[in-house]
């Protein structure tokens, strides 16, 4: 087992914990956090299989890829911060209706 | 492209135009509504008396451009579709008349008469269509026209009938399409062709083929209002007179009817539906609906209910005429289409006058009120009289080429339908004429009003007076060589290669 | 010639773009700016179709890179259609929300919509799968903060749902692509056409991103996010959503299914199977939930829903007509939901509320919004003569055609849903009631009626003009594999 396939194994776990989070959370900071976990599983995977020729130098085509995801991610995050505070303010608890608890 | 090519399009264009400046024109213009509305039916009457002589010469119209691919929009003059045509836009010009006269003072005048032109062009378009696709597109924006007629009065109860309606025509709607689309998918065309187009396919297609007569033919039934699936005809006459009496006594059932008649001479032809054994369980059918919704009528005490019950077995005979298969019962079946039309819109014209003046709406109200409306009651008279088939009406030729027509294709048990139904139809028809001339008043009107001069106002009157006296001509004058009669001749000799 | 440029394809992308930061930065002016980029866009989509329809495929690479580094822009028949419908209902929309927002909200709006403009343009030309997903962000988080724009709780949360969805898609769909290029080497769609072949991985690739792109699309029973962010935006932004944001997802599951994935004709008609029963009940489900909405803009969210099922009917079949279909169904939706949604803008300001059963003499007070509802209707339900009935049309032929009939049953049955639907709103709209509990009808804008009916009126001349749009679907033989 070569370490980039260690890694990308972690990626693949990571991926699952977050997927398991984002589906049984009910806070909404739980559920972002959980996305980030998912997202920070996929660009290890990514970065990991970059290294797919051994002891050459690695591919850098996904490592543009993982920069430009983070970037994104990066504002996906901020944009569901500010969500998630404005559903706070106008219903008094930061989860969806359907998590609610009465 | 000249004039031959564009006068089927411009005879379904000019309803269609006078609609959108109808519906852009104030409420409170009158004059110009009425006017427009008048000139447009004239001219295109004008347009049609045209045609009508051209396609008696041999003459050839046709309007045609590509719609989907494979397939064209056509719009062509044969001798069926000016049949059909004729008669649409005589009445259009009468019922227009009409309706200025009744919808006076109400509101939404040209909300309906915008609606009333749509549903005309969309029927001129049903008769005109030169394929099963055209016919579709026409057809489905007649249901689609007519629902706004139906439920003009926006009270819960016409939403009601407006729904009915529409479960009916539009599930009939999507059975005409599965029909077409898989008609398309086995033979590549759906062009009309004088005695068909299908009776060189393979045998092996033949029980598809029965199956796309069965969708069709289905499909079609709704409008045409067999039985079982008329439920919908007497509830729409919770709509305004006019509307019962041009769309549910010729556009809407009509186009049913036309369209059967289409399906089996110019899609099957006749000898190949025979083949295939189709038209012999259709006839049973429309026997059957003649017989029921007969039966169904004289239990009616409302005047219009009664009179679509009335619609629903007369529209069968068209379809009766047609499936017995044979070429004198053919000519009794089409034409049937103009005399049946005729006859039934002077008896809607004549309730809606009883209903608009007096405040008549059921037969138990109508007592001594031939003393009352003495003109309205002629007619209605010679309506009830021309439907009972007393010669030398019109109804009267109907039923007499039926007869004959199903002797001569060794179908005698027609004639016991012809029986009864006649018997029937003077059983709802004959109680009606006794009270209204032998009965003394029972007191005041339910809500009479006084309108005109006259009895009722002329533009009431006259209409169905003018429709009156075409029963007592088309029957007194069918053999002459330019009545309904002779014409239908004309078409029949061609979809049977005489 | 400028006409003959080759740079017609970076500038859709990049003309939104200039236009979304100026109308950030001049807040003043910014009505007028957005509508200027507005009809620049809808120019130069103009002439680059007219480059495609008449000379051909059109392709440009970014920065002269080459494929496999570079980023290829590549405009094929079905990309044409997509940039054309999407300028139709973009220009109609900014004119309608120029009548529409004030305020503050306006100054929100152009700049985000602006931005998903030319996320979509991009989306559409671009023939990398890397690409596709940054579009597709771009896309979806502009979305979101239209949605979270009309504010209060319901539109807030329903944001806050979609834009999880929506990031839980796009990283399923990011996961596919990271392990595609692991085993082939290359993010070009024409590339990986040459090389991707079954295997186990190629399994999990094709769940992950099909999974990811029908959680975006909002298949059945993947669509439970739809109806709150669709219904609970403002109006214009519900019409973006269902009429174009939908489809972005849609567009790239299509081109995977047909040119990346190594799927044959029987995989494709077996698999497609799974999608076309989920089609199915997207129909009937989303036609009966639509049918007990009580309120209109509901209503046509899961109408929305529905028309969604009406494409995957195009999977099963596999064949060219079936995807044309698809197509025409996308073009048709497209142009009636947007005139629906306009329609329910202008009854929501005229009456105050949606609530159907009290819709009593709207004929009266707006006929013009009738007219368009009614239209848009007939499309929707495919009656002749409109776009939605020349796809339902060629959608039964393909059915028929390829023995598979079953699906033309439902279609049918989805048509008389939509007309339930449809005639239930009608219906109430032409009762004529004096109620004297309610507010005084506000009249609206000219601008606002007519919008709504020239959409509406566009919907119905779709179903005129089949014959030159199915020849632009031929342009670069979109549906053949490795045709890219």
């Amino acid at each position: 087992m070569t370490p980039a396939f260690l890694y990308a194994l972690v990626g693949i776990v990571l991926f699952s914990i977050g997927l398991y989070g984002l589906i049984l959370y009910k806070h909404l900071l739980r559920k972002i956090l959980a996305i980030n976990i998912l997202g920070s599983g996929v660009f290890l995977v990514m970065v990991a299989l970059a290294a797919r020729t051994g002891d050459a130098v690695p591919d850098a085509v996904p490592h543009a890829m993982v920069i430009t995801g983070i970037v994104v991610a990066v504002s996906a995050t901020a944009l569901a911060l500010a969500l998630m505070l404005r559903v706070d303010a106008e219903t008094g608890q930061a989860v969806l209706p359907e998590d609610r608890e009465e | 492209m000249n004039f031959d090519n564009w006068v089927p399009l411009l005879i379904v264009i000019i309803p269609l135009f006078i609609a959108v400046i109808i519906f852009a024109l104030a409420e409170d213009k009158i004059k110009t509504r009425s006017t427009l509305n008048i000139g447009a039916s004239v001219l295109s009457l004008g347009l049609v008396g045209i045609m009508l002589w051209g396609v008696s010469k041999g003459f050839h119209y046709e309007t045609r451009f590509s719609f989907l691919p494979g397939l064209d929009f056509v719009l062509r003059a044969d001798s069926l579709s000016m049949l059909f045509v004729t008669l649409s836009s005589a009445l259009w010009l009468l019922t227009t008349v009409y309706a200025i006269g009744y919808l006076e003072g109400s509101p939404h005048r040209s909300r309906f008469f915008g609606f009333f032109s749509l549903c005309v062009a969309a029927t001129l378009g049903v008769a005109l269509a030169g394929n099963l696709i055209t016919f579709l597109l026409f057809y489905e924006l007649l249901t689609l026209a007519a629902y706004p007629l139906i439920v003009h009065r926006g009270t819960q109860k016409v939403r009601r009938s407006g729904r009915i309606y529409l479960m009916y025509t539009l599930t009939g709607g999507a059975l005409l399409l599965l029909g077409t689309v898989l008609l398309y998918s086995i033979t590549g065309t759906l062009e009309f062709v004088a005695s068909g187009f299908l009776s060189t396919l393979d045998s092996s297609t033949h029980s598809l083929l029965i199956l796309v007569f069965v969708l069709l033919v289905s499909g079609l039934g709704v409008k045409a209002a067999i039985v079982p699936l008329h439920g919908w005809l007497p509830q729409s006459m919770a709509a305004p007179a006019p509307v019962s009496a041009l769309l549910h006594a010729v556009a809407v059932v009509k186009a049913g009817a036309f369209g059967i008649v289409r399906v089996i001479y110019d899609v099957f032809g006749i000898e190949f539906s025979v083949t295939l054994g189709l038209t012999l369980p259709l006839a049973i059918i429309a026997a059957i609906t003649i017989i029921y919704a007969s039966t169904r009528a004289l239990f009616q005490d409302g005047l219009k209910a009664r009179l679509a019950y009335s619609t629903v077995s007369q529209v069968s005979y068209i379809i009766l005429g047609v499936a017995i298969a044979g070429p004198i019962a053919a000519v009794g079946g089409v034409v049937h289409l103009v005399h049946q039309g005729v006859t039934k819109i002077t008896l809607f014209f004549c309730a809606g006058n009883l209903a608009e003046t007096l405040g008549i709406h059921n037969i138990s109200e109508m007592h001594g009120v031939g003393r009352r409306m003495p003109w309205t009651m002629t007619a209605f008279t010679i309506g009830a009289l021309g439907m009972i088939g007393i010669p030398p009406l019109a109804g009267f030729i109907t039923k007499w080429y039926i007869g004959l027509g199903a002797l001569e294709a060794g179908h005698g048990w027609v004639l016991i339908v012809l029986v009864g139904s006649s018997l029937l139809n003077a059983a709802y028809f004959l109680p009606i004429l006794y009270v209204a001339w032998f009965t003394e008043p029972k007191g005041d009107w339910p809500a009479e009003k006084k309108l005109g001069k006259y009895e009722t106002s002329l533009l009431l009157l006259v209409p169905p007076l003018i429709t009156a006296l075409f029963v007592i001509l088309l029957g007194l004058f069918a053999s002459l060589s330019f009545s309904a009669l002779a014409w239908s001749e004309f078409i029949i000799s061609k979809e049977f290669l005489l | 010639m400028l006409i003959d440029s080759p740079h017609w394809i970076s500038i859709i992308i990049l003309l939104p773009i200039l236009g979304a930061v100026a109308s950030f930065l001049w807040r003043q002016h910014i009505v007028k700016i957005a509508l200027t980029t507005a009809t620049g866009t809808v120019i130069s989509v103009g002439i680059l179709s007219w480059q495609v329809i008449s000379n051909g495929v059109q392709c440009y690479e970014l920065g002269a890179w080459n494929a496999p580094l570079g980023i290829e822009l590549y405009v094929d028949g079905l990309s044409v259609l997509m940039l054309l419908v999407t300028a139709v209902v973009g220009f109609a929309i900014s004119i309608y929300a120029s009548a529409y927002f004030e305020g503050n909200k306006s100054k929100h709006f152009w700049p985000l919509w602006l931005f998903l403009w030319s996320g979509l343009n991009a989306l559409f030309v671009s023939s990398d799968i890397f690409n596709l997903f940054v579009t597709l962000e771009i896309i979806g988080l502009s979305a979101v903060a239209l949605v979270a724009l009309s504010g209060g709780a319901k539109a807030i949360t329903a944001a806050m749902r979609y834009l999880l969805v929506s990031l839980l898609g796009s990283m399923l769909y990011l996961m596919g692509v990271a392990l595609l290029y692991h085993s082939y080497g290359t993010v070009d769609m024409v590339l990986l056409s040459l090389r991707t072949e079954m295997n186990p991985a190629m399994w999990l690739i094709m769940g992950l991103m099909t999974v990811g792109l029908l959680l975006k699309t909002a298949l059945f029973p993947l669509h439970f996010w739809l109806p709150a962010a669709h219904s609970s935006a403002p109006v214009p932004v519900s019409a973006l959503l269902s009429a174009l944001v939908v489809k972005a997802s849609f567009y790239i599951l299509w081109r995977l299914w047909i040119v990346v994935f190594p799927l044959d004709n029987d995989a494709q008609v077996g698999l497609g199977f799974i999608l076309g029963v989920l089609g199915s009940l997207a129909i009937v489900w989303g036609g009966v939930k639509a049918l007990q909405q009580t309120r209109l803009k509901l209503l046509i969210a899961y109408s929305t829903v529905m028309q969604i099922g009406y494409l995957f009917l195009a999977f099963p079949l596999a064949s060219i007509m079936g995807w044309k279909a698809a197509l025409y169904f996308i073009l048709a939706h497209a142009i009636a939901k947007t005139a629906m949604f306009m329609v329910a803008g202008n009854i929501l300001i005229h009456k105050g509320h949606d609530r159907i059963a009290d819709l009593y003499s709207t004929v009266q007070h707006l006929p013009l919004t009738i007219v368009a509802f009614s239209l848009s209707g007939i499309s929707l339900m495919g009656l002749p003569p409109s776009g939605g009935f020349v796809a339902k049309w060629l959608l039964l032929e393909a059915a028929i055609v390829s023995g598979q009939w079953w699906w033309g049953i439902v279609l049918l049955v989805g048509g008389l849903l939509t007309g339930a639907y449809v005639f239930k709103v009608l219906g109430y709209a032409f009762i004529q009631e004096n109620s004297t509990n309610e507010p005084r009808p506000i009249g609206i804008s000219k601008r606002m009626e007519w919008t709504a009916l020239s959409m509406a009126l566009f919907a119905i001349v779709l179903g005129f003009i089949a014959p030159f749009v199915l020849g632009i679907m031929d342009i670069g033989s979109p549906f053949t594999k490795g045709s890219l």
